[in-house]
């Protein structure tokens, strides 16, 4: 050197060129705003996210290979811990699956409360997401009150079936317990109120200009890159598409329910989370009415046949009655052979189950679709060019759930 | 006890076999319909061409990749059924391909006309161990790093070979084969009236007698 320094002091001394390298920062696994274990490999230039390379399995419990080795219902439980804020709506996938095969008619009263219960998981799923997402970007108030309408859901799903998160209920054939008319009538008041408290929080989210700053315009998505990777459920009707299986693929009784099916317009973070807080008022009427149809329908819930136990009193009664109960719950009943896809509009999109059936009492191959799986995959491709701090918004505007993700 | 709705989808779905049939006859080796869905076995040479063709097709339009997956069948020459679902959100139908793989075969990837197959064909990779020809990125997705064997093959025991523990010596996470402490159950649910083979303790005695 000279002693004549450059005009900026950073050259590389030799060539005269700046050499820089792209930063690669870990994110996760064990980061709140993960979501639960999802671990990023970000390369970023600056703050601008140049790539994002996902490692997820660390909370792969090997499910598709335990239901190769159990019986029907006994893998029922399995698809409560996949998605495990909205259990139901998995173990309906499940139970289609295996009535589809099996040729089994669900009787009405079952179908009611199979879509009360499917609705409630959605707005536990909504509620869950929607807050969190929020405290992801800064806000720490609306998981306070969204927590507190989580908490008496979770209490219906205790009075319906004992269990307040893995519940077991979906039975195929039916549903495993009939309700109480009094947990009806509750969760109708519940649904005269829970209007209100989306209010409250539509008030403190909406309209804030954090809010707004932090999602809008963030993690757009067109129709092309829907079709492109495989979106489904929010994702999808975010961006205008009106697709909703319960709608275009109508399965159960959704046919006879009146619910419009909210739709954004631009695609993005903000767009997607007016779609959640629009659905769980759709959900909400949906659950009124179903309390209003299982008023005038009395009957039975689950199909008397092979693949449900007889009636308790039976049982005490009847010999037959006792073996069969006997046999249900330790060989479990066969399941004709076959593949079959069944797929339910789960909270967070597309869920679907491929069952092989071999004839026996245990499934040969079950393929669990989980929707949050194809998002998370499109995380490169929607993150890239993004600031570091958006990850955590389109991360949580995906909803993703490690425990389908991961199986 | 079908519905007029369901008998309307299944015709809906014969027409659309028959079309696809006719237009592409080289790659359908058959069809079917069971269940309401349509099954297409697909040769394994002309996937990657079948599946360009239901994407553009305009009475087909399968833009959606609903989910890639395989099937284990140890007793057979082609071991693996790979399996493809499709959706179209257009026309509201769905298809499923079904191509039977050897075990030593590679599988045409089919991420330049749906980039959503990636994470699909890595899991398929780590779980049955098929390789993916035209795959950039073929790693392991959901099993341990460093995990040996393919875990959905039927031959690969559901307990593993290896298990973690965290050791308070070593101060870090051992990998150490799998020690059972109680036999892994699994029962035997075969009827004794459907010929089920026992051996009971005095069964000996009626060989020597006779």
């Amino acid at each position: 050197m000279d002693g004549n320094p450059t005009p900026r002091g950073y050259e590389d001394a030799l060539t005269g060129e700046q050499t820089i390298r792209n930063f690669n920062i870990n994110f996760g696994p064990q980061h709140p705003a993960a979501h639960g274990v999802l671990r990023l490999v970000l390369e970023l230039d600056g703050e601008i996210v140049e790539r994002c390379d996902p490692h997820i399995g660390l909370l792969h419990r090997g499910t598709e290979k335990l239901m190769e080795s159990r019986t029907y219902l006994q893998n029922l439980p399995y698809l409560d811990r996949l998605d495990y804020v909205a259990p139901m709506n998995q173990e309906h996938a499940f139970c289609l699956a295996i009535e589809k095969l099996t040729g089994t008619e669900v009787p009405r009263r079952a179908q009611l409360i199979r879509v009360l219960f499917c609705e409630i998981g959605r707005i536990l799923s909504h509620i869950l997401n929607v807050t969190t997402q929020a405290m992801d970007v800064g806000a720490l108030t609306p998981p306070l009150w969204g927590f507190e309408e989580r908490e008496k859901l979770m209490v219906f799903y205790e009075r319906a079936c004992g269990a307040r998160l893995h519940a077991n209920y979906f039975r195929p054939g039916g549903v495993h317990q009939d309700l109480p008319p009094e947990l009806i009538e509750d969760i109708d008041t519940w649904a005269d109120d829970f209007p209100q408290v989306l209010d409250d929080i539509e008030g403190l989210l909406t309209e804030n200009r954090i809010f707004k700053q932090r999602n809008a315009d963030i993690g757009i998505v067109s129709e092309d890159e829907i079709l492109d990777w495989g979106f489904s459920g929010v994702m999808v009707r975010g961006s205008g598409l009106a697709w909703d299986l319960r709608r275009a693929q109508p399965y159960e009784c959704y046919d006879e329910f009146e619910f419009q099916i909210p739709v954004g317009k631009n695609g993005d973070c903000y767009d997607r989370y007016l779609c959640r807080m629009a659905e769980m008022r759709e959900s909400t009427n949906i659950i009124k009415q179903a309390c209003a149809k299982l008023r005038e329908t009395p009957g039975d819930v689950l199909a008397r046949g092979k693949m449900t136990p007889p009636t308790r009193g039976e049982m005490k009664t009847s010999m037959e009655a006792l073996i069969h109960h006997f046999k249900l719950y330790t060989e479990g009943f066969h399941v004709p052979e076959g593949e079959v896809y069944a797929a339910v509009e789960a909270p967070k999109g597309e869920f679907g189950v491929f069952l092989v059936a071999d004839g026996t009492n245990k499934p040969y191959r079950v393929k669990l679709r989980a929707p949050g799986y194809l998002h998370l995959q499109a995380m490169d491709h929607v993150c890239k060019g993004h600031q570091l701090a958006d990850v955590s918004a389109i991360i949580g505007t995906m909803d993703v759930v490690f425990g389908e993700i991961d199986r | 006890m079908r519905s007029p709705e369901a008998e309307e989808m299944t015709e809906a779905l014969q027409e659309l076999g028959g079309h696809i049939e006719l237009k592409r006859p080289d790659c359908v080796l058959s069809w079917e319909i069971a269940h309401d869905e349509l099954t297409v076995d697909v040769a394994l040479a002309s996937l990657t061409g079948f599946v360009e063709f239901l994407k553009t097709d305009q009475t087909c339009r399968f833009s959606t990749l609903i989910d890639i997956t395989a099937v284990d069948y140890p007793a057979r020459a082609k071991r693996f059924d790979v399996i493809y679902h499709f959706l179209s959100m257009y026309q509201n139908q769905r298809i499923r391909l079904r191509v039977q793989v050897r075990e030593d075969e590679m599988v045409p990837s089919i991420l330049e006309i749906h980039p959503s197959a990636n994470w699909f064909e890595r899991e398929i990779f780590d779980m049955f161990g098929l390789i993916f020809s035209g795959h950039p990125d073929l790693r392991r997705l959901l099993t341990d790093y460093g995990f040996r064997g393919h875990p959905l093959r039927k031959d690969f025991p559901t307990t593993g070979y290896t298990e973690v523990r965290y050791d308070e010596g070593l101060k870090r996470v051992v990998y150490e084969p799998v020690d059972l402490v109680q036999e892994y159950r699994q029962f035997d649910f075969m009827s004794p009236w459907e010929g089920a083979e026992y051996i009971l303790p005095g069964d000996e005695k009626t060989e020597e007698t006779a």
